[in-house]
């Protein structure tokens, strides 16, 4: 969607390697979820000069690179807001990502990135953003709040509204800032979970596509929706959103594939001849629907 | 462009003396068939084969290839850093490729070297290669090269084009890159043109009238992608395939890789070897899904890749020269030039032919 960053190739008259990672240490790991199967790992540079050239977007995504392991592409969950530090939410699924999760603070390990594109952020100013999210797709949602509630970028945008759910009150990830965000009067904030025997619970229940149909804004020209969350979520929303007049090319998703290289050339991830790591992960819908269903 | 006559009993005194600065790499009869390898001092590239078994693409990019080194040992103060291993960037002379596998490395490098991203290692080893060419006077009855972007005589990627004449070689310089090794092979006698040219022109007019086999391309660009995907032929095209991957490991324009860790006691590399579409694996997510879950699918990837995506995405003809390998080699004759008779005349008014 947004041209591609051009990087700077040559540095000290050798060609830049886009496969090395910068190295970092853990710095802390938190336990977002009451299944344990999600923590959050925060992560600092070892050389202070490497977060310069890791400027990002909310949107982008790294390889975490674990030596012995392997690497994983994860979404950036931290902001380009926040200084000093980067921020993933790894999820429990296989080889590297279940190693992770035995790693703690003071672990050595590497980020390369940032990778693909990002949210259409100078497209989308000055109109409505609603964020759909579901599970734990929220990584990158994340960075998007964060950014746009920054002081300095909250004036660019209009109405922000935000749909998240997940399972239980338990399976919401960054659930403290959540409760921040609720008592903002800048945000809309429409947290749900599909269940719930908390009689304290004072947000929704249901699933996402019935609390968008009951809490989204209408769509037209001014309003986009980006759209994260397992397949049956974003299967159940769109026609959803379709009856609330959102058009194909107002509806943003960030799609995931198995991924290697991450830079376009180990051939894997493409939908028809996108790459999702490197011409995405963010479509349009509009543009998913022109290339073959590969993911 | 001059030309240049090598004398047959001058080939051997002059890779004697290319030895010193260039590593030379040929074709050399391994049990029945020929590869490319690293030839050893002394050794000569065979040129008695129509062409390699395999293409020479690993010389650029090796089967597996080692990216990055680290240490697992805390004891070491950049244990579990990565680091990049030691480089042997010497020049590099491919004795001997045909001109098909030399335009596919042309094909290659757009994806490896674009605006956002270079592949370093793959730029490095192409980069200090100089490619000498032997153009094919005896195409085979797989060969399509000359309605693939290519041809017996191409020169496109070469450096040098060889052309075999009875007791000697001519050979066309096309770039400094074979100016130069010429030179430090003391290949300097150049001969009066037009004799030459009129020569060669009638060798490659009498190669070309041998390749029989020709393909039709001119309508993949105008196909709508969702449309030929949608196209009712993949089941039949994929029916008897069986996933053996030999096609893109044989082709000189397949290029996908994996990339792996690999531990022993505490030291480590991160290596990338050559994958292939037509494995489940490829594609398959950690949680299980797996978006090209079928042969079908897989089948049906390659021959998009290569037919209409690398068409669309960069405007430079098919992803394919014409070699002819994976014809000659699956073991159940599937056949691209069919698969781009199918692609090519999709949806305009075909005789049925069932
Ligand atoms: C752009 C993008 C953003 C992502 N963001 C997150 C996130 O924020 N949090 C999170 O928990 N997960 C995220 N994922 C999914 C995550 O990458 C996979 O769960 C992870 O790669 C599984 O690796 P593994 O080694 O544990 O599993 P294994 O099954 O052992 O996988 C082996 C290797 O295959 C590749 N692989 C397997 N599954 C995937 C997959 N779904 N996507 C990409 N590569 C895969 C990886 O290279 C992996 O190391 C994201 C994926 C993409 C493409
Ligand atoms: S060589 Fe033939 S059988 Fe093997 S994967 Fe290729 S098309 Fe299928
Ligand atoms: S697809 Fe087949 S004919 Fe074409 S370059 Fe590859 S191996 Fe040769
Ligand atoms: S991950 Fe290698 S091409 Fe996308």
């Amino acid at each position: 969607m947004e041209p591609a960053k051009l990087t700077n190739h040559k540095k000290g008259g050798r060609l830049e390697n886009p496969y090395l990672p910068y190295p970092v240490r853990i710095d802390d790991v938190i336990v977002e979820t009451e299944d344990k199967n999600l923590k959050t790992f925060k992560l600092v540079f070892l050389n202070p000069e490497d977060e310069n050239k890791f400027a990002y977007e909310a949107g982008q995504f790294a390889e975490l690179s674990v030596a012995g392991q392997g690497e994983i592409p994860i979404g950036i969950a931290s902001s380009p807001t926040e200084k000093g530090f980067l921020m993933f939410t790894v999820n429990k699924v296989g080889l590297v990502s279940s190693y992770m999760h035995s790693m703690q603070a003071g672990d050595i390990m590497g980020v390369r990135g940032p990778l693909g594109n990002w949210y259409p952020w100078e497209q989308m100013e000055g109109k409505n953003v609603v964020i759909i999210g579901g599970g734990f797709a929220f990584t990158t949602l994340r960075s998007a709040i964060i950014y746009m509630l920054d002081p300095a970028n909250r004036k660019k945008f209009n109405e922000i509204h935000v749909i998240y759910g997940a399972r239980t009150p338990g399976m919401l990830l960054y659930r403290d800032e959540l409760m921040e965000w609720e008592k903002r009067d800048d945000i809309h904030m429409h947290i749900t979970v599909d269940g719930t025997d908390d009689p304290d619970w004072q947000y929704n229940t249901g699933f996402v596509p019935t609390i968008t149909e009951q809490k989204a804004p209408q769509g037209n020209d001014d309003t986009y929706a980006i759209v994260c969350g397992p397949p049956i979520m974003i299967k159940f929303t769109q026609p959803v959103l379709d009856n609330l007049g959102y058009d194909h090319d107002h509806i943003i998703m960030s799609l995931e594939n198995r991924m290697k290289c991450g830079i376009g050339m180990c051939g894997r991830c493409n939908l028809g001849k996108e790459f999702v790591c490197k011409d995405g992960p963010i479509f349009t819908l509009l543009e998913i629907n022109q290339t073959p269903k590969e993911y | 462009m001059t030309i240049i006559r090598i004398d047959k009993k001058d080939w051997a005194p002059g890779l004697e003396k290319l030895n010193s600065s260039y590593r030379l790499f040929g074709p050399v009869k391994e049990q029945d068939f020929h590869n490319f390898k690293e030839l050893a001092k002394g050794e000569q590239p065979d040129f008695n084969c129509l062409n390699t078994r395999l293409s020479p693409k690993s010389i650029v990019q090796p089967q597996s290839e080692i990216m990055l080194e680290f240490t697992l040992d805390e004891s070491q103060a950049d244990h579990h850093i990565m680091k990049e291993p030691a480089v042997n960037d010497k020049p590099r002379a491919v004795l001997g490729i045909r001109p098909c596998d030399a335009k596919a490395f042309q094909l290659v490098k757009l994806n490896f070297d674009t605006l956002e991203h270079k592949d370093v290692y793959w730029l490095r080893n192409y980069e200090a290669s100089t490619f000498v060419g032997l153009a094919c006077d005896n195409p085979c009855s797989a060969c399509f090269c000359s309605t693939a972007g290519s041809g017996p005589y191409n020169e496109e990627g070469l450096d040098v084009l060889l052309v075999n004449a009875e007791d000697h070689y001519l050979a066309k310089t096309l770039t400094p890159k074979g100016e130069a090794l010429l030179k430090s092979a003391g290949w300097q006698a150049t001969i009066e043109p037009g004799a030459a040219e009129a020569q060669i022109a009638a060798q490659q007019k009498s190669a070309e009238e041998r390749i029989q086999s020709r393909v039709y391309t001119d309508n993949l660009r105008g196909q709508v992608t969702n449309e030929l995907y949608e196209a009712p032929f993949w089941e039949e095209v994929a029916f008897a395939c069986i996933n053996c991957g030999t096609c893109t490991y044989l082709c000189p324009t397949c290029w996908c890789f994996d990339i792996q860790d690999e531990v022993h006691g505490c030291a480590g590399v991160r290596m990338r070897n050559w994958d292939s579409c037509m494995y489940p694996l490829f594609t398959l997510h950690g949680a299980g899904h797996n978006p090209r879950g079928t042969k079908t699918h897989r089948v049906r990837q390659r021959f998009m890749h290569k037919l209409k995506y690398y068409v669309d995405k960069y405007d430079n003809g098919i992803q394919c020269v014409g070699c002819g390998r994976c014809i000659r080699f699956c073991p159940v004759n599937i056949d691209i030039r069919d698969v781009i008779d199918k692609m090519n005349t999709y949806g305009t008014c075909q005789v049925d032919q069932s």
